[in-house]
Formats: C-alpha cells, structure tokens, sequence
C-alpha cells in the first residue's frame, strides 16, 4: 500500500524540500515588499519628491504596514461575480509567478531544481500567469475589468512570442535549456556574456519583460485613466494584494532571467574578482532599477502601437537576428556566438 | 503501490474528471477552463513517462497559447444555451454514429495485439542526465527531416492562405503610418512668417 513504500527517508525528502522552497518563497516576499518601497522612493526621487518617509526610519516599514492593511480589510465579492472564479483568479496569477522560481539558480550550486529543460519551463510556467488575469477580468462581471482582460490577454500573447524567438539565440549560443549551463556558457569577464553577441534579442527580450508584466508604459491593461485599473478593479483587500505580489515576483523574475541570460548571472564581470551570488544581486537590482526607470520616464503607449511593436517590430528583429546566428555559427567566425 | 503509480492514478483521476466537464459544464467559459486543466493534467502524465519536451511544449503550446485565444472568443461571444441544446435528440444517431466510428478505430489501434505487455514491455527509466530534448532535436532533423521540413512548408503555407484570406485594404479606414511619423520635418507643418509684433499708435488717431 501507499503507506508502506512512502518510507521515511521520502518523508525527509518531502519536509527538506519544503523547507528549500520556504528559503527561496520568504526572502522573493521580502523582495517583493521592498521593491514596492524602492519603486516609490526613486520614483520619487526622479519627481524630486521625498517618497514614503514616515514609518520607520527613512520610511522603511512601509511596506510593513500596507500588508498589514491590506490584511485587514474586507474581501468584497460583487453580487454578479462568478464567485469561484473571482477567489481562484488571483491564485492563477500568483501561482506560476512563484512556481517559475523553482528552476532559477543563485549560484552553480544554489539552486532549487537544476532540470535539463529548465528555460523551456519558464516559459510554459510563465505563459499561464494569463490565466489568472482573464479568469479575474471575467469573472468580475464589470466591463472595465473585462476590458483589461482582454487587453492583457492580446498584450501577454503577443509578446511571448518576440520573448520565445529572444530566447531561442541564447539556447543556440549556449546550446542548452539548463540555466545553470547557460550561465556557464558566458565565463570569463564582461566580453563574454551573451549581451554582445545577442544585443537586438537582449533589447527585445528586456522590452517585452516589461510588456509581459504589464508594467509601464505597456500598463494598459490597468490604465488607470481609461479603464480605472482593470483586470483587478473589483478586488480588494488581500486579493488585490496577491496581484500586486506577483506582479512584484514576475518583474523579480524577469529581471533575474534577463541576468542569467544575458548578463552572465553570478559571474563576476572581471577574472581577478571571484564569482558569487552577489552579482547576481547587483545585475538584477540593476535592471530591476531600468523597470522603474522606465515608469517614471514614459508614457503609456497606444494599444495599437503596443501591437505593431510586438508583431510588427520585435518578431521580425527576432527572427533575422536568429538566422544570423545561426548562419554565423556556421562559418569560422562561430565562436562569437558563443 | 509505488509513488510513481499512486501519482498516476491521482493525475488520471483529475484528467478524467476534467474532460468530463467539458463536455458536460453549461457554462462555456468553464468549459474552456476544465480544457486547460485536462491539458495541464495529460502534460503531467506526459512528464512521468519522462517526456518532459513533450509535456512543457504542450503546456507551452495549448494552454499558454490556444487555449488563451479560445477563451478570448468564448468570453466574448453571447451564447444561448437553450438555443444550443434544441436539436439534440435531431443530431444524436449522426454523433452516435461518428462516436461508435471513433471508438471502433481507437479499438483497432491501440488494442493489446501492438500495445500489450509482450509487446511494448516496461519502459527502461533513464538516468537523470538524459535530454529528452536533444534526443527529439537529433531525431527530427537527421532521421526524419524530410516529413519535418514538409510539415514546416504545409504550415507556412496554412499561414500565408489564413493571413491572404483575411487582408482586405479598404480605402476609407483611417490608419497611421509610423513611417511617415517619423519622416516628418519641421517644414512639413509649421510656416515661419516675419511680421511687426506690434503695430505703433500713430499720433492723433484713437480719439476720432
């Protein structure tokens, strides 16, 4: 019977993988809080405003009490809304968000599940955060959260297609799906990381992060000017809350993908420093900081112009720049490409 | 009752459950719900028989993506179900008939005579280094590139009908051209004419 070969040894497995998962889920919440706090501090900053400064000391227990009151209120459910689905959209959303980091490494030992086919499950782990997003939209039964719905559906499809073809020049110039090889793959210094060779892929794949996580200016999804905000306009308290987390773990988890691929993850960008986790830390506060840089930068796009851009732009550059790739690969000149 | 074993049953279970409701859900949108279920289900059964390739690209594929759209149209069509139902005893023998078929032909196929124990036999568990990637990579473009090629041309082909098909250009839809956005000059828009910023009072007049 099942009792008999669950022995204890796979019990100390299942308890020190929960553990592992609980070292990884803690520290990505805190992240979480804390960008939401550097988000409103440096967009302050480049308003010349002074940004949250009363709770704690500079304002840093802000994020402590937004969670604590977001916690408190009331969940309200509208009286047309598909109850179900309004209580299981933003646990569609936050799900993949968190389940994407399994396969993330910190460093070539830390990691949680270094599997073969590790970048190919990103995607497919990332491509169902939609889910959450349209189920949310719909079951609201509002026509604003409907509208930033669909939005965001056109919007995250279409640009997961420019995100796969980006991918694709790093998996040929490292000739893996391991991230861990593929990190490896850019050793040794600065000149090596896939960001030279890539360069079109790495802006295309940096650009459409930022559509993918309906950040601004691609936000049209929650304009607050047109359509209030949204997708997530009926929710309140802690389920509007579980939005903003992953929304929050999603740009984390791009900005952390954007290092591995293209900005050699934990490797240190000169060969006399030694390698650690700290530069990965460094290269994804950085692009971490390009995200909120470009919220207090531009303004949101047209949604026409977000579709041209992605089907008319991004792909196209994607595709040619695969073939050069490729064709480069072939000829003496190949080892550029990797 | 192996781990393994005591998770196929629980995956099959679900998968079973799900396609159920699909067909029997009312609501549409929840239908095409319990679709993405029994896809993401049948991707984990897929991932036990250690195809992981086949099982991420299917979730890839049909729920990141299909599916999606699917629900895109169903959410925006008015469907009345009443309306749905009406003929169904009218199109029971023809779906009868299809479904005996389809039965009969799966019968054929995947019966004990090439599927049995004898023949197929206990899959050999790969170590944990093996790609099932690079293996399916190796495989579709040495021994079976040709049909692979082929089907490439039959979808690109499917592509270009769909899009032909489609594109119509019609003369009063306004539109933009970023091109010509982008090409635009100063002079283009805006004429610079010199002239006296103030005329002068002369003396005397105003008074009159």
């Amino acid at each position: 019977m099942l009792d008999m070969s669950l022995d204890w040894a796979a019990i100390q497995t299942l308890a020190w993988t929960l553990l592992k998962i609980m070292a990884l889920v803690v520290p990505l919440m805190l992240g979480v809080a804390y960008l939401t706090y550097a988000e409103r501090k440096i967009i302050g900053w480049m308003q010349v405003r002074i940004g949250p400064n009363r709770v704690g000391f500079q304002g840093l227990l802000q994020p402590i009490a937004d969670a604590v009151k977001l916690l408190m209120k009331e969940i309200i459910i509208p009286s047309g809304a598909n109850k179900g689905l309004f209580i299981l959209g933003p646990i569609l959303v936050i799900a993949p968000a968190l389940a994407a980091w399994a396969v993330i490494p910190f460093t070539d030992t830390l990691v949680l599940a270094d599997i073969n086919a590790g970048l190919l499950y990103v995607m497919a782990i990332t491509s169902m955060g939609v889910y959450g997003v349209i189920v949310a939209g719909w079951a609201s039964n509002s026509k604003y959260a409907f509208l930033g719905a669909m939005r965001s559906a056109a919007q995250i499809v279409s640009y997961e297609i420019a995100m796969g073809f980006a991918l694709v020049g790093v998996l040929m110039a490292a000739q893996s799906l391991n991230l861990t090889d593929i990190v490896q793959g850019q050793t040794g210094g600065l000149h090596q990381w896939y960001i030279w060779p890539l360069f079109p892929l790495f802006i295309v794949y940096l650009i459409a992060g930022v559509a993918e996580t309906n950040r601004a200016p691609f936000d049209v999804a929650e304009g607050e000017s047109e359509i209030v905000a949204g997708f997530h306009v009926e929710y309140s308290g802690m389920a509007f809350a579980v939005f903003f987390l992953a929304e929050y773990a999603n740009m984390i988890l791009v900005a952390a993908l954007t290092t591995l691929l293209f900005l050699g993850g934990w490797l240190s960008p000169v060969t006399f420093l030694p390698d650690g986790f700290i530069w990965w830390l460094l290269k994804t506060g950085f692009v971490l900081f390009l995200f909120l840089w470009f919220r207090a930068t531009f303004p949101r796009y047209r949604y026409d112009q977000i579709m041209r851009l992605g089907w008319k732009v991004f792909i196209p550059i994607t595709i040619v720049w695969i073939v050069v790739v490729s064709g480069m690969m072939q000829t003496p000149y190949g080892y550029l490409f990797h | 009752m192996t781990y393994t074993t005591a998770i196929f049953y629980f995956f099959a279970a679900i998968l079973v459950f799900a396609g159920l409701r699909v067909i029997t859900a009312r609501n549409p949108v929840h239908a095409a719900l319990f679709l993405v279920l029994a896809f993401f289900t049948a991707a984990g059964l897929w991932m036990l028989l250690e195809a992981e390739f086949l099982a991420i690209t299917l979730v890839l594929v049909y729920v990141g993506a299909v599916m999606v759209l699917f629900l895109f149209v169903v959410m925006m069509l008015d469907i009345n179900l009443d309306k749905l139902r009406e003929g169904f005893w009218d199109y029971l023998p023809l779906a009868g008939f299809v479904s005996v078929l389809l039965m009969v032909e799966m019968a054929l196929i995947l019966g004990s005579r090439h599927f049995g124990l004898e023949v197929m036999g206990t899959p050999v568990p790969h170590p944990a280094d093996y790609s099932n990637t690079k293996e399916l990579g190796r495989l579709l473009y040495t021994d079976y590139v040709y049909a692979f090629e082929l089907a490439a041309v039959i979808l690109l082909v499917a592509i270009v009908a769909a899009i032909a098909l489609t594109l119509r250009r019609r003369k009063d839809s306004k539109y933009i051209d970023p091109a010509a956005q982008v090409r635009v000059k100063r002079n283009d828009r805006l004429r610079i004419i010199k002239m006296q910023a103030v005329k002068k009072p002369q003396a005397g007049e105003g008074e009159a």
